[in-house]
């Protein structure tokens, strides 16, 4: 109950301190909006060519690019989310004061990154869809059953981003210079949760690696609840497929956690 | 959940014997350092960085750490706190083994390390407070108050609706000091809570410490490299250097061992030749400004008088003995003893 409280005060704490940064909030805004219309032509040209292309009709197509959108800051895909802070904190040492606290360092930084993915769902995800929606022709459900299973699947997405980013940051633990494994996770990221291209348009052996990473869960998972692909029992497969991921992920970060303080130093004075 | 009472004492482990709340016997942390030395080579060596200390704290008690840097003083208070796991000996703070049990006694101690913060740093300075609050589970009542004690004795009143990155040092120093001590922390550790303040606020800061301690009864552990918050606070000092404890009693012993010295800075109307006086030596002369050494224990009063009254003194200043130059003696007193 005390426990739930607190990590509440971090969550939205941490939304209140994201919505202080308005330029930031502005800008990637914009860049979304021109990076949807640029990748919407482009897929427009591409299911003129090919329509059908992995089981979408265009119109699916297009609402997929804008949702990616959408939630590109909320998943942090490209970095931006509570890893950066965090590493930094392992390598100044100021890490220090998180583990004197009587709080766990896991629960703190997912609560912060619930209160950051929060308000950047409203703050950098509306305003793109919206734009899209006027601009396009999307193919939205009208029916407010599917969007609360979008939004369940969404929720569990932020939950496995969260898991691989916190396994992310506590490299740098052990690696110093832990930059290079946070840039390769990126690149990783950006392929594999279909922010590039939609998972179910690549054949063979490689569509099927890239659905069963952990990144489908994502975007690729929310989406094709959005668009309809994914009901009835199909559906609750999509929840297990993401749930166990973030389970998976989570208790991995624990162990790993409990190994990196427990052994390893706090730097500086 | 309460918070910590004096009545927890009496269940705490047997080991929590007499007055001793803070107990280290033969304490000591290893680091494994790597260097580079070479293309996927690297060089493995071990620095003693605490060197079998002990020492006992008790209640009440407020005591200065120091030493020269790189001595082992963050690194012992670390091992207070649980952060860091000793790589030998053993310690206790209230019958607790820190490391082990580091959540348990996160309750009951309050850590202020000056060149870092706990505060949120976008967010108002209360909102940091309003976590504490929850994280600690502070009674409403006592929270409220203890904001207020705090608020009114370091003068934060103005600050609170200030985003953190906004506060000066010193301001943000006090909004420290205060996160540290809402849910009644009986022991405070201090890691150089005074570094880069100017005078007036470390004398704030002195001042709160003196409260605190003679008010609350809060046990302090303090490190500095300043010797006026230890002459103003402390009755007790320990000194460690290279890891090891070289002093542990009152300052004016320290004083005595180490055969300090200040320094009187005067300037005189023009060049002149050194000053004679009386149990005081030039050390530098450069212009019209000389630097006279005398004994740490003697008043400057007197010495200042007899100057002034055989030479032409326009301005003068007096420096501490400062803590580098106390040690070295002492080192050199080992040495030759
Ligand atoms: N994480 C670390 N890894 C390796 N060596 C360390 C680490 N932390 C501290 N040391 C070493 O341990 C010794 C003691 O460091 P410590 O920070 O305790 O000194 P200090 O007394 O606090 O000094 P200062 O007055 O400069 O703050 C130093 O030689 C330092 O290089
Ligand atoms: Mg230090």
């Amino acid at each position: 109950m005390g426990t739930w409280r607190l990590y509440t005060a971090v969550a939205a704490g941490a939304f209140r301190r994201y919505a202080t940064y308005r330029v930031a909030t502005a800008a990637g805004v914009f860049t979304n909006t021109v990076f949807g219309l640029i990748l919407a032509y482009t897929y427009i040209a591409l299911w003129d060519e090919r329509p059908g292309l992995g089981g979408y009709d265009q119109s699916q197509a297009v609402t997929y690019v804008w949702l990616g959108q959408g939630l590109l800051a909320a998943v942090a895909v490209m970095g931006g989310g509570f890893e950066d802070e965090l590493i930094e904190r392992i390598r100044t040492g100021d890490i220090a004061i998180d583990l004197y606290r009587p709080a766990d360092l896991q629960m703190w930084w997912l609560a912060a990154d619930v209160g950051r993915s929060a308000f950047q769902l409203l703050g950098r995800g509306v305003v793109p869809m919206a734009f899209g929606g006027l601009v396009f022709h999307l193919a939205l459900p009208a029916d407010a059953g599917t969007w609360l299973a979008f939004l369940v699947a969404v929720v569990l997405g932020l939950l496995v981003s969260f898991a691989i980013r916190y396994l992310v940051a506590l490299l740098a633990f052990w690696f110093m210079d832990g930059a290079g494994v946070q840039q390769l996770a990126v690149l990783a990221g950006l392929f594999f949760s279909g922010m590039t291209l939609p998972l179910n348009v690549f054949p063979g052996a490689l569509g099927e690696l890239a659905r069963a990473l952990p990144w489908s869960a994502l975007l690729q998972a929310p989406a094709d609840v959005l668009l309809g692909e994914r009901t009835g029992f199909a559906l609750w497969r999509t929840y297990a497929f993401q749930a166990a991921w973030a389970v998976g992920l989570l208790a991995v970060g624990r162990m790993v956690q409990s190994a990196a303080t427990r052994r390893v130093v706090v730097q500086g004075g | 959940m309460d918070t910590q009472t004096d009545t927890q004492k009496d269940f705490g482990p047997a080991d929590d014997h007499g007055d001793d709340f803070i107990r280290l016997d033969g304490v000591e942390k290893v680091f494994d350092v790597r260097k580079k030395t070479g293309f996927m080579r690297s060089e493995r060596r071990q620095v003693r960085a605490v060197d079998s200390i002990s020492f006992a704290v008790a209640r009440g008690e407020m005591v200065g750490y120091i030493g020269p840097n790189g001595a082992g003083k963050s690194t012992t208070i670390k091992m207070l706190t649980g952060i860091l796991t000793p790589s030998g000996g053993r310690l206790r703070v209230a019958g607790i083994d820190p490391s082990r049990e580091r959540t348990r006694l996160a309750h009951r101690i309050g850590v202020v390390f000056g060149q870092r913060t706990t505060l949120w740093w976008d967010l108002p300075l209360i909102d940091s407070y309003r976590l504490m609050h929850r994280m600690y589970r502070i009674p409403d009542a006592r929270y409220a108050e203890n904001l207020d004690r705090c608020v009114e004795l370091l003068e934060l009143a103005e600050l609170l609706d200030v985003p953190v990155r906004q506060l000066s040092l010193g301001q943000r120093m006090r909004g420290d000091i205060a996160a540290a001590l809402l849910h009644d922390p009986e022991v405070l550790y201090l890691d150089e809570p005074t570094i880069g303040l100017d005078v007036i606020s470390k004398a704030k800061v002195r001042e709160f410490l003196r409260h605190l301690n003679a008010e609350q009864g809060t046990t302090v552990l303090l490190t500095t490299h300043d010797l006026t918050d230890i002459e103003q606070l402390c009755r007790r000092v320990m000194v460690i250097d290279h890891g090891r404890l070289m002093y542990d009693g009152p300052l004016t012993g320290l004083h005595e061992i180490g055969e300090s010295e200040r320094t009187l800075v005067v300037d005189l109307e023009r060049e002149l030749p050194p000053i004679e006086v009386e149990s005081a030596r030039v050390v530098k002369v450069e212009g019209p400004r000389q630097w006279l050494a005398f004994p740490a224990a003697q008043s400057a009063a007197p010495l200042v008088a007899r100057i002034a009254a055989a030479y032409p003194l326009v301005d003068l200043s007096v420096r501490e003995p400062d803590i580098e130059a106390v040690i070295s003696r002492m080192y050199a007193e080992k040495a030759t003893s």
